[in-house]
């Protein structure tokens, strides 16, 4: 029998994805998928061995040692497959495979597919000695293992961990919280061998002994002795010594779950083989994670993995269907018992050409070892005090050349920044992260264990991150910290949070249903209704109908209805248009008038070299403005704002070219732009950049020689962000025409509130360079086009003084009185 | 000793679709309120928060989003979505012919 799901729409276009796993692969790679494309057309099912949604297998250990109660560390929970309409068979066990046929048969369940996914990770290995099977003996794996664990060691005393890998070492310390006296017993010369060389591997033990734990290294344990009722007393070695205890934790690594696509005749090795497109050898059988085996390497760690599943989703959606995975270097940063260890590359992997540099600080169990090879860093690993943790990181993933003095590996003049930097995790709980709505570190720590395991998630439950949102990494870096990883969230695709559309997918279907007004698409395609969604779609659809584009006044924040910015007394700030700065004497004359006029409490000069008359009472609005018979400067809306300049060849000794009259020009033409968020210009005379074009979203700076440099996406705000370099042309002409192809593509390509200093980055600028200069993609005469049209429809919005568009538009409060009689 | 009054705010032409007018009724402030689809509501016109003039504000459906930190408050309750700002208080509405009353 085949299930059914539910019936969708067009369900003769619809492909059926089986996902065989449900663990930290398996989940990632469906929630990878959905976040590629929300609109994926596949039929979702997935199988999980465990009878639960997935949860972060990483933080195992916390709920060992008691730290983090089960239920927080569920990634997915079952509702969340139901949300996203994905078949979940909890409990059951994919048992057999016909390729042929394409089924997939799980105990009494069969799905057929069109594609499948093996993600069937792996399982503790159990090295083939006498007693496994005693009670008291337990593997460390999954959450059960766990639950168990922690009963059993409420009656005991004395426990071995066999192994002293990362997993090892994490059990020891579960178990340590259990008041249980703990032994580590490690086959290999030293603990953390994949991690450590042998004198790291001292340092750690050294660490760890004076926390009470015991290690015994080049240990072979040869039997797991048992008393007359089958529980475990003691372990004993290949020397014939023996160490009492009570239980016995056995995690000796990890072997991956390869049976089943062994058995249906998938290409196997030590996993199952996948290539760079993660394909196994029968094109329509894919494999991710622990379960496979990719050039050679199987990875155990969950960043590598990651990679995987979003190539893997990235390739199935179609949104990248070129997408490969080459392998990953592998780094981490890691904090085992308390000690803080980074790890980078094979470090036992040492060539008689290589050069070792160490340091150590045996007093403060500091440990720091690098290897490079061919001037390049290709391994390293520090213990104890990870300073110069991040430049090691930054050369050993770069390949960049090593530094010819090898010892500013460790004490370069950056590492040492590095080095005074604190840590997320030890930022104290009352340091406040989100300046904008002082939120701090403790209130986003409690979301994040509370679920809320996404930056919106975090956002929408305690405020942070969603004023000016520069706050925003640190807030990712929390849930690393906290959570082990940032969930991927579908709405961060969409263009507004109310329609759960990306960009180009939302303008397709509003070109297609022919919505002109922002009621007409919240009515046909949202979800629920928000300020923030009807300004942002009030803003695409003016720019994708112009003329046409039905303008509903309620789609408009109060500083866009009345054309001013609101004030925290109630009352609006008046900005004109001075193009490039430049003003003259009866202007400024008519300036002071007008403040005379209307009692301006303040008269202030704006950063961006324009006058601010604030403090102007809304009913006075369509009055200063007539008044003052200037065009509107936009400063309250999210367009094209200023264009500052520097005095330039004019009157300058340095100036090269003429920035004011190229200022001007730019302003003239591109006034009343809109843009999904604010857009500031520069233009310098000479590269000493007096306009600080280099922290504009478009900046302009004359070069010796007669050229203009054109910069894009800067920021000197709550963002500082210095641009990229667009290109040089020679004409004032030519810098307007490829001005204008970069505002239009930004307008119509950014997501909203998205500023150039993040559009400019998330393209790239060599991509943007082909597009907007050598026009690889064929549209510059579009975009041209487009420009002219915009530039013709424009027309000062305060010239609404003399007709207001709706009842009350510039009126103040009214007043009414109660009647006289009672 | 409470009394309620009835008064007449305006006509129904002078609230514009889908936004807010602030009215002062004897000294209180009130923000009323003509949804897209049809409903009027009147609340207190200022935001507990910083003061923010709600009539200012946008509707997102039935509540109302001070235009000052998008603190959100239903149009029918008066409740806040954000904790620890109070609710505001809302105060009945009426259409006749003879246009819009509020009692408060």
């Amino acid at each position: 029998m085949i299930q059914q799901n539910t019936i969708r729409d067009t369900p003769l276009t619809r492909k059926r994805l089986v996902v065989i796993g449900n663990g930290m692969a398996g989940a990632r790679f469906v929630e990878d998928l959905i976040a590629a494309d929300p609109s994926h057309g596949f039929d979702i099912s997935m199988f999980g061995d465990e009878p639960y949604g997935n949860y972060n297998r990483i933080l195992l250990s916390n709920v060992l040692n008691g730290s983090q109660d089960a239920k927080e560390i569920f990634l997915n929970p079952l509702g969340w497959y139901e949300e996203n309409a994905v078949t979940l068979h909890a409990g059951k066990r994919v048992t057999k495979i016909d390729r042929e046929a394409k089924i997939a048969y799980a105990d009494g369940v069969e799905e057929a597919y069109d594609t499948l996914v093996f993600a069937t990770g792996s399982r503790p290995f159990v090295p083939p000695i006498a007693g496994t099977s005693l009670h008291g003996v337990f593997v460390f794996r999954t959450l059960d293992d766990c639950r168990n664990i922690a009963d059993y060691a409420k009656d005991c005393k004395k426990a071995v961990v066999i192994g002293g890998g990362l997993l090892g070492l994490e059990a020891a310390k579960g178990l340590m919280t259990h008041n249980v006296a703990v032994t580590v017993v490690e086959m290999g010369p030293w603990l953390m061998g994949v991690q450590l060389d042998a004198d790291g591997g001292k340092v750690l033990q050294q660490t760890i002994e004076k926390l009470g734990i015991t290690a015994l290294t080049s240990a072979s344990t040869k039997e797991f002795v048992g008393d007359e009722t089958n529980r475990v007393k003691g372990v004993k070695f290949a020397d014939g010594s023996i160490v009492e205890c009570d239980m016995v934790v056995v995690s000796a690594g990890i072997r991956p779950n390869k049976e089943l696509g062994a058995e249906c005749g998938l290409t196997c090795d030590r996993a199952i083989v996948v290539d760079d497109t993660l394909q196994t050898n029968d094109p329509d059988i894919f494999g991710v994670g622990e379960c496979v085996q990719h050039r050679g390497m199987v990875y155990g760690l969950v960043a590598p993995i990651w990679e995987q599943t979003k190539t893997l989703a990235l390739r199935l959606t179609g949104k990248n269907p070129d997408a490969l995975y080459t392998g990953s270097k592998l780094a981490t940063k890691l904090k085992v018992m308390g000690v803080e260890l980074a790890s980078m590359g094979r470090i036992s992997d040492v060539k008689p050409t290589d050069e070792v540099v160490t340091f150590a600080e045996p007093a403060r169990e500091v440990y720091w070892k690098a290897i490079v090879r061919d001037g390049k860093v290709s391994a390293c690993c520090m213990l104890g005090d990870l300073g110069p943790a991040d430049d090691l990181v930054d050369f050993f993933m770069t390949e960049k050349p090593a530094p010819s003095r090898r010892l500013e590996l460790f004490f370069s003049a950056g590492s040492q920044v590095h080095g005074h930097e604190i840590s997320l995790a030890d930022l104290p709980d009352a340091k406040q992260i989100c300046d904008c709505n002082g939120v701090c570190k403790g209130t986003i720590v409690k979301a994040i264990q509370a679920g809320k395991t996404s930056v919106p998630m975090v956002g929408k439950a305690t405020r942070a991150g969603t004023g000016c949102g520069s706050c925003k990494k640190m807030i990712a870096g929390l849930i690393e910290a906290v959570a082990g990883a940032v969930k991927a969230d579908p709405s961060e695709s969409w263009y507004v949070p109310a329609v759960p559309l990306d960009k180009p997918t939302l303008v397709a279907e509003v070109k297609k249903r022919g919505l002109k007004s922002v009621s007409a698409v919240l009515c046909e395609l949202a979800t629920h209704e928000d300020e923030k969604s009807k300004n942002g779609l009030a803003s695409m659809l003016k720019g994708i109908w112009g003329t046409e584009y039905i303008d509903e006044r309620d789609a408009r924040f109060i500083n866009d209805r009345v054309h001013a910015n609101i004030q925290n007394d109630g009352t609006f700030s008046v900005i004109p248009r001075i193009y490039g700065g430049v003003t003259t004497a009866d202007d400024l004359i008519r300036f002071g008038e007008v403040a005379k006029k209307y009692n301006v409490p303040m008269v202030k000069l704006t950063g961006g070299q324009r006058i601010d008359l604030l403090g102007i009472k809304k009913d006075d609005l369509p009055k200063v403005w007539a008044d003052l018979g200037m065009p509107s400067g936009m400063a309250y809306t999210k367009a094209l704002r200023t264009v500052k300049t520097c005095v330039g060849s004019e009157f300058c000794r340095y100036g090269t070219n003429d920035s004011t009259k190229l200022g001007i020009a730019l302003e003239k033409r591109f006034q009343g732009f809109e843009f999904p968020a604010k857009v500031k210009l520069g233009v310098s005379g000479c590269p000493r950049n007096c306009a600080e074009s280099t922290v504009k979203d478009v900046g302009v700076v004359a070069t010796e020689g007669g050229e203009w440099e054109i910069l894009v996406g800067g920021a000197a705000g709550a963002h500082v962000r210095r641009t990229d370099s667009l290109c040089r042309v020679k004409t004032q002409d030519e810098a307007l025409k490829v001005i204008g192809r970069f505002l239009v593509y930004y307008r119509d390509n950014a997501k909203w509130i998205e500023r150039t200093y993040d559009f400019v980055p998330r393209l790239g600028i060599e991509n943007l360079r082909k597009i907007i200069v050598e026009d690889s993609l064929g549209i510059g005469a579009e975009l041209d086009a487009e420009a002219e049209k915009t530039i013709a429809a424009y027309v000062d919005p305060w010239l609404e003084r003399d007709n207001p568009v709706f009842a009350g538009q510039f009126e103040e409060t009214r007043k009414v009185s109660l009647p006289m009689v009672v | 000793m409470l009394t309620l009054n009835r008064i007449a705010l305006c006509q129904l032409d002078e609230l514009p679709v889908g936004l807010g007018r602030a009215f002062e009724v004897d000294g209180l402030p009130l923000a009323v309120f003509r949804t897209r689809a049809g409903r009027i509501f009147a609340v207190d016109g200022i935001c507990p928060h910083k003061c923010g003039p709600l009539a200012d504000g946008m509707l997102a459906g039935d509540s109302v989003v001070c235009p000052y930190h998008a603190f959100r408050f239903e149009g029918a309750t008066g409740a806040c979505d954000q904790a620890g700002t109070c609710d505001i208080a809302t105060y009945p509405v009426e259409v006749t012919d003879d246009g819009v009353f509020v009692t408060i």
